[in-house]
């Protein structure tokens, strides 16, 4: 069989190189973070190859599924006592996440990964600000030890509809220069939306760069935020998706073309999930707000990131 | 034992029975990322139309019970751009590919078919006459006998390869349109396309799909596509079927070469596992050898059907 084994562990399947792999692995710890669960597994192959926006795809069992679930990856570790874990974090509101929430110490889980795109880091030193919601915050842990250990500076705004819903608030503060927490019905931090905060951690901190993830209404709202202050902001964006490795074309997207300025339903699990959030055809997407205005691309001349080539 | 796996489907031999179902496999190099998906007995594409199509708003996909409804719209690059992109990747890899194609009138599947005359590593074309994803069901050709002929003579006539016909099992007779389809040319039948299907959000009271309605696939099918498979392979014995549904274990493919498929397309399943084709190929030597099965042939269209008192 032509299944390249890399590690000569049974366990991990795929080829040489930096591409995704199928690795059956062990759950090391889990946890319950306010209203989420946060799993640890054994992964080495894939945390040597994952950077931070990308995902995981994992296999579910529970009544009727079918499909794996995608998680972004939250943090890896490549060293210390328990080396080449990933973690990702859950939110049980289904049977399949219901069912992966249940899974112990020990057990074993089917992640395919690391897939999709990563985040771009800035080519200069600038200050990065990470704007995330729910648990869609997970992933800018990984961004924020990344660009701290690239020796930028990070500040955050996390926000979600209650304090219960704010994940890991201790962590975020310990990992950053400064945090500032959001939530709807005020039990923690500002009350309101993420976007109600980004004006006055702009100014305060000089940002340059936006990082987003979170639900899609908030991408677009920091999106445009961050086109009014042109300032560039990369979001990982979520969509419904069956199969994660780009063959089913059901994530899709609308992007628009840095060359052509034309719109393109691009696949979120492969040609993203992060895109540049001015990028994205908010106007003629399902997010899109009645009397909201067109994003149109901000790429300027010396803009900290480098613009990923688009066909 | 070393067992015979190569494929016989009339004017078409493969190495292994083992191919992709249209749609759920791009054009082959997302899943070669995982492994050399030359080990396939063929890439089926996915479905190309003459014009590039950017294909239904989402939400495309809602996830049902054993199955997955999905409604993509027939999103592809056209078939200039598949040609230019897609084919000369697929012939580098050296692997037999079957083009699906896709089309509104008889002329538009006429024209996508003829620029695909000649072109090395094409093995096959397969007519997709069966898509839901489209604007209304009367442009679902594979509902009549005689629109389905119609398309396959035109195809027949502008290529130089096997032609197989993709039928929905949504209309009262399968066999008598897999016969019209037939009786105008085609080598063979791809059975079956995904039953047209819905799902509604009880919250939101919304349709799941911004579509509304879409095609159903999985091991919920599996079922009615082998009695498709079934019928017009006792219909036609001598007619090359390849059998899709719901194909996700070794013993889902026995079942259908039993029911009378020569070869086994696996779909959906490749959403759940990327290596779910590649592991049924493996899967499938490793059962013939265990029960004495010599070669693939045997299996086809040998199931044992209970006595009958007259």
């Amino acid at each position: 069989m032509t299944t390249y084994l890399r590690s000569r562990d049974p366990n991990v399947f795929g080829r040489p190189g930096d591409g995704p792999l199928k690795v059956l692995a062990e759950v090391i710890q889990r946890r319950r973070d306010g209203a989420y669960h946060t799993i640890t597994v054994a992964a080495p192959d894939i945390a040597e190859r994952a950077k931070p926006g990308q995902f995981v795809n994992v296999a579910v069992e529970g009544p009727g599924t079918i499909l794996r679930r995608p998680f972004s990856i939250h943090r890896v570790s490549s060293q210390g006592p328990i080396a080449g874990t990933i973690d990702f974090v859950l939110d049980a509101h289904g049977p399949g996440t219901a069912w992966l929430a249940e899974r112990q110490t020990h057990d074993i889980v089917d992640v395919v990964g690391p897939l999709g795109s990563a985040f771009p880091i800035p080519q200069q030193n600038v200050p990065c600000l990470l704007v995330g919601g729910g648990y869609g915050v997970a992933p800018l842990f990984f961004l924020s030890e990344v660009l701290t250990r690239a020796g930028l500076r990070v500040d955050m705004i996390v926000g979600a509809a209650n304090a219960e819903r704010i994940y890991n608030a201790i962590e975020a503060k310990r990992m950053t220069a400064s945090v500032t927490f959001t939530t709807e019905d005020g039990s923690l931090g500002v009350e309101g939306l993420v976007t109600d905060a980004m004006d006055d951690v702009i100014a305060a901190t000089g940002t340059r760069v936006i990082y987003g993830c979170g639900p899609m209404p908030m991408l677009r709202a920091v999106s445009l935020r961050a086109k009014e202050r042109g300032i560039p902001c990369q979001i990982a964006v979520e969509e419904h998706m069956a199969c994660g490795v780009g063959v089913c074309w059901t994530c899709v997207i609308p992007i628009r073309s840095a060359k052509t300025g034309q719109l393109r339903m691009k696949r979120a699990c492969i040609d993203g999930p992060v895109f540049s959030g001015t990028r994205v055809g908010w106007d003629v997407s399902r997010w899109h707000v009645p009397d909201g205005d067109a994003v149109e691309d901000v790429a300027e001349p010396g803009t900290p990131i480098e613009e990923g080539a688009d066909e | 034992m070393t067992v015979d796996v190569r494929a016989d489907l009339g004017a078409l031999s493969l190495d292994n029975p083992i191919v992709t179902a249209s749609g759920c496999f791009a054009s082959g190099a997302e899943i070669d990322r995982f492994y050399d998906v030359a080990t396939l007995g063929a890439v089926v594409v996915k479905s190309i139309t003459l014009e590039p199509r950017e294909g239904l708003p989402p939400p495309r996909m809602a996830e049902t019970p054993s199955g997955m409804l999905n409604a993509i719209g027939l999103q592809n690059p056209g078939i200039d751009g598949w040609l230019a992109k897609d084919l000369p990747w697929l012939q580098g890899k050296g692997v037999p590919v079957i083009v699906s194609i896709a089309g509104t009138s008889v002329d538009e599947f006429a024209e996508v078919a003829r620029r695909l005359r000649g072109r090395a590593g094409v093995v096959g074309v397969e007519v997709n006459l069966s898509c839901p994803n489209v604007d209304h069901r009367g442009l679902v050709f594979a509902c009549h006998p005689e629109p389905s002929a119609d398309v396959i003579t035109a195809v027949t006539r502008a290529v130089d390869v096997p032609v197989f016909g993709k039928l929905t099992a949504d209309v009262t007779d399968i066999v008598s349109v897999a016969r019209a389809v037939i009786d105008a040319g085609a080598t063979g039948l791809s059975l079956i396309n995904t039953l047209l299907g819905m799902a509604i959000d009880v919250e939101s009271r919304r349709p799941t799909l911004a579509n509304v309605l879409g095609g159903l696939s999985g091991p919920a099918i599996r079922p009615v596509a082998v009695r498709n498979v079934f019928q017009v392979h006792q219909a036609m014995p001598d007619i090359p079927i390849i059998g899709m549904g719901g194909v996700r274990t070794v013993r889902d493919v026995v079942e259908f070469l039993l029911a009378g498929a020569s070869a086994v397309a696996v779909g959906t399943a490749n959403f759940a596992d990327p290596f779910a084709a590649h592991d049924l190929l493996a899967g499938l030597r490793t059962w013939m050898a265990d029960h004495g099965v010599a070669k693939l042939s045997e299996l086809r269209g040998a199931v044992q059907m209970p006595d009958r008192e007259a």
